[in-house]
């Protein structure tokens, strides 16, 4: 694990939108959770958003489904800030950008009956993604001005997983085949200025496996050579490090003083059977091989060349009071 | 075709289906070795949400089923770069190629692929289009868009390559058995519904309003008409509309091939020759997803051969529990000299079976509302797998489920 910082200052001070990316199975959104909650915890209103219909936000915080509106999941105490989060759907942005740049109350329902919403929204390429890049861009550039709408410190999306990242947010080239000019390529500019500024950051989140990692370093060169903002690599569910290095290596091995064990074991009041010591010897063992391909991997992602933070895995899974571990970790590394 | 409501979120939240009450009946077990030999399928599809470990399963599958002396081809979608290279696929080019090391026996082969979605458009196309017009279609900025990144292709091309290999097995008799990944959708239905969206959107209302104006005076120059294409044009500009319509007119042609097609595809898939494996891992996500898919299965009768849940933690010997465990690390702790193996070692203990229970509660929860499903349960490997021996491995522990040995070697190795 990663010294922790001396002062647990945040690491990405002039951003205010993260996107959280990562391959399938490795945690994007518990991870993205777990940040809202750590950049609220430091005083700043943040919102939250999904925009894979995946209601995985919902599950987490154990409220009923989002809509498409801003909800308040977390409620911080004193100093802190809250946590509002919202699932965004094509359909509901593209309505609510219909009515907001061209007032089109009724000939937007027109549209969805001649079947015009279900075709920009699921069949015009890169459409979809610019509606949902798009709310985002309008909630992290509210100001006074917009009557009564609440304005966001930090931005959280759960984005699309790696292998799609790159695409989604380069909205610009997946339109430019399409739309050369018109208001649509427009809307893609200003989305696609504020995705490449310093305003911005990306985070990958990925596991100590093989895959998850060379997807990450692959995503890492894309989003690179699309001119995208890199921000930090997440390692989650990092098995735990109780054990030494001499320790692992005798249990590879096979060189534990099994005595010893044994006596220590009597010391903690169990009764050592051999059934017992060899379970707990083969387990040491499989332990020990995770480590080392993690140690392997961990290396590999410490090549990547950007900041790296470490989540434990949660035995039992991640609930409520595990997502508030989890931020509790990424506050003290640096993260939020 | 099934005719369905509109592809919308929504439509996820049907009701259960299966029985109401828990029975305690013991759960069935996937008999892998025996989907593989049965003759009659032709075609196994594996789905489930992505970073389950889908490609590693249908690989294993396709692999194993060479080995015991079928003719197989698998369809890969994206493997990893060294599970690609040890099955000599790394170039994306749509042509099945011989995998080299596998021991068929009894004239077994394993011929694997990797999609290229684009390339397999464009063949739809050539293929439906006399050369003149197919080559009008393949200019078109919008049809090059469409083909090449609208959400969904990829599943429908993986669906119509799956139509082509079978075609292609019926006629040479090259192979006998199709193993196909599926996408990493978001969702692991969405490859069901691919070529129903597609083809219900060149078949719908906003293509017919398209080609109107070029049909003359229909009767859809109603009141919203107007306003439609005005919206249209104000949104995604002149320009586009123009390309979309230079494309629907050169497309109309082919439209009822390209539903036909799809019909087709999807009648295939309810075939008794297919069977599809949905592959989970023991978390709440990947689980809900398969449960979704094996009761869309059953609604849309298509023959569900059952679950793979791969990646599960094994329940550690002996009897002592995480409570035990843990009072015994604070024991140590409090002891003040140096046991940092036994202390690591139980608390490892202590997490793995956390774990093991966590998957246990996860799993029952499926099978007590999905009990017929035939499920096969692997275990966490400590290693990746990334050659045709970590296939093989995961082969051997998919067909170990049902133990067809005689009793009496099955005593002998165990353990």
């Amino acid at each position: 694990m990663p010294a922790p910082r001396a002062e647990s200052a945040p690491d990405f001070p002039g951003v205010q939108l993260h996107i959280v990316t990562g391959k399938g199975g490795t945690g994007k959104s518990t991870v993205s959770a777990a940040l809202a909650l750590a950049l609220a915890s430091r005083g700043n209103t943040v919102l939250l958003c999904e925009v894979e219909g995946r209601q995985g936000i919902a599950q987490l915080f154990d409220v009923p489904p989002l809509p498409y509106e801003e909800r308040r999941v977390a409620r911080g105490t004193t100093g802190a800030g809250d946590v509002y989060a919202m699932a965004i759907d094509a359909e509901s942005a593209l309505l609510e950008y219909l009515d907001m740049y061209y007032r089109l109350g009724r000939a937007g329902k027109a549209l969805d009956r001649f079947g015009v919403v279900e075709f920009a929204t699921t069949i015009a390429p890169g459409v979809r993604d610019v509606l949902l890049t798009g709310k985002v861009y309008e909630a992290a550039n509210r100001n006074r001005r917009n009557k009564g709408a609440r304005e966001y410190d930090a931005i959280v999306l759960d984005a699309p997983p790696t292998g799609r990242i790159s695409q989604f947010l380069n909205v610009n080239t997946e339109l430019a085949g399409l739309a050369k000019v018109g208001p649509i390529k427009s809307q893609a500019d200003v989305v696609m200025k504020l995705l490449r500024s310093s305003r911005t950051a990306i985070h990958l989140v990925t596991v100590l496996e093989e895959m998850p990692v060379q997807e990450t370093g692959d995503g890492i060169a894309e989003l690179r050579g699309a001119d995208l903002p890199v921000g930090g690599v997440i390692v989650n569910m990092v098995r735990p490090q109780d054990l030494d290095a001499a320790e692992r290596a005798a249990l590879l091995h096979g060189t534990v003083d099994r005595e010893a064990l044994v006596a220590s074991l009597e010391k903690a009041g169990i009764s050592a059977d051999d059934e017992l010591v060899d379970g707990l010897l083969e387990e040491g063992h499989d332990h020990a091989e995770r480590r080392q391909l993690e140690d392997t991997q961990r290396a590999l992602v410490e090549q990547l060349g950007v900041p790296t933070y470490e989540l434990p895995l949660m035995p039992g899974g991640v609930d409520l009071a595990g997502l508030y571990e989890l931020a509790e970790a990424l506050c003290e590394e640096g993260l939020g | 075709m099934t005719p369905r409501a509109a592809t919308h979120q929504s439509s996820r939240a049907t009701a259960r289906v299966g029985p109401l009450v828990a029975t305690h009946e013991p759960k069935q077990l996937l008999d892998v070795d025996a989907l593989l030999d049965d003759r009659s399928r032709g075609i196994i599809v594996c789905c489930g949400s992505g970073g389950v470990g889908k490609t590693t399963t249908s690989a294993a599958l396709a692999l194993r089923a060479a080995e015991r002396g079928r003719k197989v081809v698998v369809l890969t979608i994206d493997p990893a770069r060294r599970l690609a290279q040890s099955m000599g696929i790394e170039a994306l080019d749509n042509t099945p190629r011989p995998v080299p090391g596998v021991k068929g026996k009894g004239g077994g082969s394993l011929d694997a692929m990797m999609l290229d979605m684009k390339r397999t458009f464009d063949e739809v196309v050539q293929s439906q289009a006399s050369p003149e017009k197919a080559e009008q279609i393949l200019k078109n900025p919008f049809y090059i868009a469409v083909s090449s990144s609208f959400a969904g292709t990829q599943e429908y091309m993986a669906m119509e390559k799956l139509g082509q290999l079978d075609k292609d097995a019926q006629h040479t008799g090259r192979w006998d058995l199709i193993v196909v990944d599926t996408p990493p959708s978001r969702s692991a239905l969405d490859f069901l519904d691919a070529p129903e969206r597609l083809s219900s959107f060149l078949d719908g209302k906003f293509m017919k309003l398209l080609l109107a104006p070029a049909r003359g005076p229909a009767r859809l120059m109603t009141a919203g008409f107007g306003m439609v294409t005005n919206a249209i044009t104000k949104i995604i500009g002149a320009q586009v509309l123009q390309d979309m319509k230079a494309f629907v007119a050169a497309f109309d042609t082919l439209f009822g091939g390209f539903r036909q097609r799809a019909l087709r595809t999807f009648e295939l898939l309810q075939d008794r020759r297919t069977a599809f494996v949905v592959v989970a891992a023991p978390e709440p996500d990947a689980l809900r997803e398969a449960a979704y898919f094996v009761e869309r299965l059953r609604a849309e009768q298509m023959p569900l051969a059952g679950l793979v849940v791969n990646r599960v933690s094994s329940k550690p010997s002996g009897d002592l529990t995480a409570h035990a465990a843990m009072t015994g690390v604070e024991q140590l702790r409090t002891s003040g000299e140096d046991h940092g193996l036994a202390a690591g070692l139980l608390r490892l203990h202590a997490d793995r079976l956390t774990v093991v229970e966590r998957e246990k509660r996860l799993t029952r929860r499926f099978g007590t509302s999905h009990p017929d499903v035939p499920t096969a349960v692997l275990p966490a490997l400590s290693t990746d797998v990334h050659d045709l021996d970590g296939l093989r491995r995961i082969g051997d522990l998919l067909g170990a489920q049902v133990d067809h040995r005689p009793a009496r070697r099955r005593a002998d190795q165990a353990g």
